[in-house]
């Protein structure tokens, strides 16, 4: 139907079409606006180092799963890449990879400020703290995780041909994430920490948070992954355009 | 049996090679001489613990500079060559073993010149020693991989340190932790056992993913 039939009154429906939402882009809105609005005012646990900054959990965990669920689907994408040899495999592990990435260094920032309320010395400057915060070995995982990846970025970078950095990066890739596991697992049990979750892997265990903080994380959780991988698809979008664009220019 | 052949084949030819081009080795080893020298003129008489991490991070170095060549050193014409007359496992396969071979004769180099300049703080030296060669596999392992993902692209030396530096962390912090008990810091029941089994299992799971991935790599 013509877009002029309906000026001035919003039809959601239509929107929804335009929009090219499909289920899981709407789940994301609507989880994430969950989130935000059942995150600062639903009640929480009152403990008294961490006061409302509790709250924090939505948002800096999320990042984290988040990022691992993207750099998971980075990786089935370069071990599809290297079955099948289609460059849309390469540009989607390195679209994923990205985001990623950058979810990682959200994290950083949202636990950066967490840390800055509860960890840090109040009568040191923030950076006197940085030294003995950074030692972490969560902090130490996370780090490992971005260094790969920006070696990762770096790799692809520096090489010209392109069924060649596709390759020689999905080889990278799924190498460093083999090796990244088991880092994970090993480097927390080798040093002391005041993160929690001292034992495995932090929000991983059932009871390490209370039941009515559940009630948001989980769709969070679900609601920040979707929202990364939205915007990854619209990053794969944008580069096979630009694929093509070059490929008809060629001609 | 034909696969045996050709790597016994590859091995000797690494071998060969290392006696007709003798300034590569004689590089690296002066390479581990002067770093040690530096490293006593700047710090006279270090603690058992900082003895202990200069020595990885030496380690680490000379492992980066030793290895780098092994796949540098072939030109295109050499790996077209190979193609034609083997497989990519059995390649790989004489590539780790022979980077393996070189590190542990690296590390004992390492060790000898740092005993001699800086002292010898181990209690137990034979078990400092075992941990050492025990190390020194590993990282001759990862970063014979990451030589041959770098040699694909340009500044070939840097990329693989910016390549190998996290994936080497979790394999240096076990190691140097491993190494504490040769300074007699007291463990509990075990632990020692295993860091040991933690870090056979690591160089176990490179070899296997470096059998499964270098295929990918061999085709230009």
């Amino acid at each position: 139907m013509p877009v002029e039939q309906n000026k001035g009154s919003f039809n959601a429906l239509q929107y929804i079409h335009a929009m090219r939402l499909t289920w899981w882009k709407i789940t994301a809105i609507v989880l994430l606006a969950y989130a935000v609005i059942g995150g600062l005012l639903l009640p929480v646990p009152e403990l008294s180092q961490l006061g409302e900054t509790i709250r924090n959990l939505y948002y800096h965990v999320c990042m984290w799963f988040a990022m691992m669920i993207l750099f998971t689907i980075s990786i089935a994408q370069s071990i599809k890449y290297l079955r099948t040899g289609l460059i849309e495999h390469d540009i989607k592990a390195s679209s994923y990879a990205g985001v990623g990435t950058y979810l990682g260094l959200l994290g950083y920032a949202t636990g950066a400020i967490w840390a800055s309320f509860t960890w840090a010395d109040p009568n040191n400057p923030a950076f006197a703290s940085f030294g003995s915060i950074m030692r972490e070995p969560k902090l130490i995982g996370a780090a490992i995780a971005l260094l790969i990846y920006g070696a990762y970025f770096i790799l692809r970078s520096s090489i010209t041909d392109m069924d060649q950095r596709a390759r020689v990066s999905a080889v990278y890739n799924i190498f460093a994430y083999a090796m990244l596991f088991p880092s994970i697992w090993i480097i927390p049990r080798l040093l002391p920490s005041l993160h929690p979750g001292q034992e495995g892997n932090p929000a991983l265990n059932f009871n390490d948070i209370d039941a009515r903080m559940r009630m948001v994380f989980y769709p969070a959780v679900i609601g920040w992954a979707f929202l990364g991988i939205w915007i990854a698809t619209l990053k794969i979008r944008h580069k096979i355009l630009l694929e093509q664009k070059w490929f008809a220019h060629e001609k | 049996m034909e696969a045996l052949n050709q790597y016994t084949a590859l091995l000797k030819k690494e071998f060969l090679l290392e006696t007709r081009q003798q300034h590569t080795l004689y590089g690296v080893m002066l390479y581990i001489a002067s770093t040690v020298f530096v490293i006593y003129l700047t710090i006279d008489s270090p603690d058992a613990d900082t003895w202990n991490s200069l020595f990885w991070i030496t380690q680490l170095f000379i492992c980066i500079n030793a290895v780098a060549k092994s796949f540098l050193q072939e030109a295109r014409g050499r790996m077209l060559y190979y193609y034609s007359i083997t497989s990519p496992v059995v390649f790989i396969l004489s590539k780790l073993s022979y980077n393996v071979l070189l590190m542990l004769a690296m590390n004992l180099v390492n060790l000898l010149l740092y005993s001699a300049f800086m002292g010898n703080p181990t209690e137990s030296f034979l078990q400092f020693l075992f941990i050492g060669l025990l190390g020194s596999m590993g990282l001759g392992l990862v970063f014979t991989m990451l030589a041959a993902i770098a040699s694909k692209a340009m500044q070939q030396a840097s990329l693989m340190a910016i390549l190998g530096f996290p994936l080497i962390i979790p394999q240096l912090l076990l190691l140097v932790r491993l190494s504490k008990t040769a300074f007699s810091e007291v463990f509990r029941d075990g632990v020692p056992q295993q860091l040991v089994l933690l870090l056979v299992s690591l160089d176990i799971l490179i070899v296997f993913l470096a059998v499964i991935l270098y295929p990918f790599l061999w085709k230009d």
